[in-house]
């Protein structure tokens, strides 16, 4: 029992957070920036920071995942981290050659005070910024939102420093794909390939957290957006953004700077939401949708046929982030299961909190929904009345192990398994691969408690 | 790739062996815009402590560095678990403003009452030293009404290296020792320090110890005991490994206690010999302890020479680069890899010191690499330069050997089996060998000449 130390009772906390199911925004930063093609993420603060975020998505990604340091000492936090930053500069452009820094803040440089545009504008009247490369920046203070949240603004950051209408109206449709797997961002490409239709997406991480084995090492591997599709951006016919908390505020930058009209829908997971998706996309585009995406949108649909049986009034515990979560419960509720335990890390607000509610109301059970809380809740909830499987990331596989319940993988992080950067969840295909491991995790379990006399070969 | 770049400043800080003069620029903070693979203090404190497993572990500061480091190393306890739960006063903005002593107050409080431990250790983080919370005043509160010491932990990442945050847990543990019952502790006696328990290690270690005779007081701090550490001032010698990390506590117990010390390691053959010889050296006045430390040594030697030998047999020859933490674990395994056959071709180091590296070069051969914290460029250069056939270092290092095509073991955080004593020689020999006789490699493209790299893709210009 290694969480043999958490109770029943559940006490009211108010200055505590045990067992997180978030982490700060810089290391969401951090992978967003990884999504630019030859751009060496920055953490402004001290070393630790980075060291941390390196392990944490190296540890996730089994990638090298490169990012430099302003490597703050005592004299930076107490006069500022404007020559640090300078340097580093300096440095950087220097040594590693990439096209972009981006530049995201941490609680130290934040609460100094630090400028990064101004230090930016020195950089450059200074010409530390050789010709043809950029530094942009994200304001990140690990102190507010989440790790979605330094995504969310780093994706920004690419539109603010980047996007322009630069040219005349292309029928490019630009996609945000969230704080997703790269094999996710594959795979929405791939839909929108599939549909006959040019995108642009950002930040765009495939090929670069799960590129091929060379030989070499790469400190900048061959994918993530080009600087050239960032800028024109700008010119797209309008941009789907996926995942309310992670891309919205990208979409909107858009909007308001090029006047690039935006969808705002659910993160792709499971029937309904990847049909919402397609159906964007073709309204966008002014297309129709192929005969191999109807295939496949069968084919999706006749698996969860042959499963419903097993699948119905399964209770289900769920731990994530809020766009993965929302998505996930709409998508667990139309399979006939009873999500009845829902927690987010980061806090989402009250409307997500309705939505999450409204996806949830006609299940048959008391459901109970924390936006903002932790794994020792849930873990506490699940102690006075079980569920049939969980869903989360790597932690929850205490509880799973504490509890004996069937656990999924799912989010971020995950660094006891392979396979999440490779396949999608995202789509009909990810949805088949959604719904085989839910099935498997539920008959493997049937199996495993089944007597000799009731267990059967055919399920 | 065979010509990257190197800063002006950090051309001091490698060498290759055979070139004259020697003289390590080390011990100095990472540039800024480095790309180093070093860490914070906090990160120093967090790894050094966290494994006294009966004691609450609060990080006050945003979730983030509660986050990374919630059990992160696989440092195992035979009994309580509490330190495998993450514990954060979560600071946002409001905190920030107006300050988190109240709420690291309340949160202390809360967890005390709840998880009755035999501690607490807090954990300051970057910001707290700049919002100024005066985390020492808040812990003497609580410790008051508690009835529990309450140890602040001054490991605010900015201020200065990792080392920095060893000292800090050091001092925060010091303040624990002298505080317990000594009566009935042997003469011959020792503490473990520096010993983590990383995959059941300190208990092998232990294990040898009372076989010898001797009493092991505490282990500081694998499977570790607050009530142990309190009374571990009884004992007669202090026995120091990952130098690194507590030879300040080592120290300060000398000037205070009295207690000598006496520095080891235990990885290979021949330095876990030497310790436990060392050890039953210094309470000499017992010879029984020697003659069971003979037979101790021979036996254990015994029950794992013939598979060490089938194994040399395999991977000599071979061409190993290490990168580590303390330069001291590097000197264990360049005499390991040696017994094994294995020529070292790099050796470096996040936080060695001037004198380390001398010892390293003493210890490697002409024409070794010799690194004061690399970044990854440096380190994928020279291995392939070296043509090497296997890394051992850390989580940040794996992926890098790997796209590199050669094999790799886990010396840090991520190693789940024993490594330590004679048992975990014959461990490490067998993942060495497992990982570079994988059938993998034949299939992977091997050092590529340097005009192929960089074809189509912006390695570095």
């Amino acid at each position: 029992m290694l969480l043999r130390h958490t109770t029943k009772e559940i006490m009211e906390r108010s200055a505590l957070t045990v067992n997180p199911a978030k982490t700060c925004q810089p290391v969401g930063a951090m992978y967003a920036s990884l999504g630019i093609h030859g751009c060496l993420p920055h953490s402004h603060g001290s070393q630790g920071c980075y060291a941390y975020h390196r392990t944490a998505l190296t540890r996730h990604y089994k990638e090298p995942v490169i990012a430099a340091t302003s490597a703050f000492t005592e004299g930076a936090s107490v006069f500022g981290g404007q020559a640090n930053l300078l340097q580093a500069i300096d440095n950087i452009f220097a040594v590693y050659n990439p096209d972009v820094i981006a530049v995201h803040t941490t609680c130290l440089s934040e609460t100094i005070g630090d400028d990064i545009p101004q230090i930016i504008n020195k950089a450059k009247a200074d010409g530390k910024i050789p010709d043809g490369k950029y530094v942009i920046h994200a304001n990140t203070p690990s102190y507010v939102g989440s790790h979605i949240t330094g995504f969310s603004n780093m994706t920004k950051a690419m539109v603010d420093y980047f996007s322009s209408q630069n040219g005349p109206k292309q029928k490019t449709i630009n996609l945000i794909p969230g704080y997703v797997e790269p094999s996710d961002m594959s795979e929405i490409k791939r839909i929108a390939r599939e549909m006959g239709i040019s995108s642009l997406m950002f930040p765009d991480t495939s090929q670069v957290l799960n590129g091929p084995m060379t030989g070499h090492y790469q400190m900048f591997p061959a994918g993530g957006s080009k600087i050239k599709d960032l800028q024109s951006t700008g010119n797209s016919l309008g941009t789907i953004a996926m995942g309310r908390m992670a891309s919205l505020a990208a979409a909107r930058a858009l909007d308001a700077k090029c006047k690039v009209p935006y969808e705002m829908i659910d993160l792709p997971i499971g029937l309904q939401a990847t049909d919402i998706f397609v159906d964007s996309l073709r309204k966008m585009a002014g297309v129709n949708v192929p005969e191999s995406l109807s295939i496949e949108r069968g084919q999706l649909l006749d698996v969860i046929t042959d499963m419903q049986q097993y699948f119905f009034g399964k209770r289900v515990a769920l731990v994530g982030d809020p766009d993965q979560v929302l998505a996930l419960t709409k998508f667990l509720v139309s399979i006939d299961m009873y999500p009845v335990y829902i927690v987010t890390g980061s806090a989402a607000g009250k409307k997500y909190q309705k939505a999450l509610e409204e996806a949830t109301k006609d299940i048959p059970h008391e459901v109970k929904i924390k936006v903002g809380g932790d794994m020792l809740l849930l873990h506490q909830w699940i102690k006075n009345l079980s569920v049939d499987l969980l869903i989360g990331n790597t932690y929850v596989k205490y509880i799973a192990k504490d509890e004996d319940i069937p656990f999924i993988r799912f989010g971020f992080p995950i660094l006891d398994r392979i396979g999440h950067s490779y396949f999608p969840t995202v789509g009909y295909k990810g949805g088949l691969r959604l719904v085989e491991k839910i099935l498997d995790a539920v008959l493997d379990r049937k199996d495993r408690d089944s007597t000799d006399i009731n267990f059967e070969l055919v399920l | 790739m065979s010509n990257i770049p190197l800063l002006k400043e950090r051309e001091s800080q490698i060498f290759r062996k055979g070139k004259e003069p020697f003289n390590m620029t080390c011990g100095k903070q990472s540039l800024a815009g480095s790309v180093s693979q070093r860490a914070c203090v906090f990160c120093g404190s967090r790894v050094v402590l966290y494994p006294i497993a009966d004691a609450l572990h609060l990080i006050h500061g945003p979730i983030g560095c509660a986050a990374y480091t919630w059990d992160i190393r696989g440092a195992l306890s035979s009994g309580p678990e509490l330190h495998r739960m993450s514990f954060s006063t979560d600071l946002r903005e409001k905190d920030v403003i107006f300050g988190g002593e109240k709420k690291l107050y309340h949160a202390l409080i809360d967890l005390i009452s709840q998880y009755a431990p035999k501690a607490a250790f807090v954990y300051s983080t970057c910001i707290v030293g700049i919002i100024g919370d005066d985390v020492g005043a808040v812990c003497k509160a609580v410790g008051e009404k508690t009835g529990i010491p309450v140890l602040p932990v001054h490991s605010e990442g900015f201020k200065g290296t990792k080392k920095d945050g060893y000292k800090a847990a050091c001092n925060a543990m010091f303040s624990l020792i002298g505080k317990g019952d000594v009566s009935g502790i042997s003469a011959k006696s020792i503490n473990i320090l520096g010993e983590f328990n990383i995959g059941g290690e300190a208990w092998m270690i232990k294990s040898y110890y009372q076989k010898m005779g001797i009493e092991v007081v505490s282990v500081m701090t694998g499977d570790g005991r607050v009530d142990d550490i309190r009374r571990s001032h009884g004992a007669s010698l202090n026995v120091v490994q990952c130098s690194g990390s507590m030879t300040h506590l080592a120290e300060k117990m000398k000037e205070v206690f009295g207690i000598p010390y006496i520095r080891v390691s235990y990885f290979g053959l021949e330095d876990t010999s030497k310790a436990l010889y060392d050890v039953a050296a210094y309470f000499a006045d017992d010879p029984q302890i020697m003659e069971s430390t003979k037979e101790i040594v021979r036996n254990e030697i015994q029950a794992v020479a013939a598979e060490l030998q089938q194994i040399k047999k395999r991977v000599q020859g071979k061409r190993a680069a290490i990168y580590v933490g303390g330069a001291f674990k590097a000197f264990s395994l360049i005499k390991a890899l040696r017994y094994l056959g294995i020529k070292v071709v790099l050796a470096g180091s996040q936080t060695g010191l001037q004198a380390d590296y001398k010892i390293l070069k003493e210890m490697c051969d002409e024409d070794t690499i010799i690194l004061d914290d690399a970044n990854s460029l440096e380190l994928s250069k020279y291995v392939l330069e070296k043509k090497a056939d296997l890394f051992i270092g850390g989580v940040k290092e794996r992926p890098i050997a790997f796209k590199l095509g050669i094999g790799f073991c886990d010396h840090n955080h991520e190693r789940k089996i024993p490594l330590a004593g004679y048992l975990g020689m014959l461990n490490f020999a067998r993942e060495v060998y497992q990982t570079i006789s994988s059938p993998v490699w034949q299939f992977t493209p091997k050092y590529l000449s340097s005009s192929r790299i960089g074809e189509g893709s912006m390695v570095v210009r």
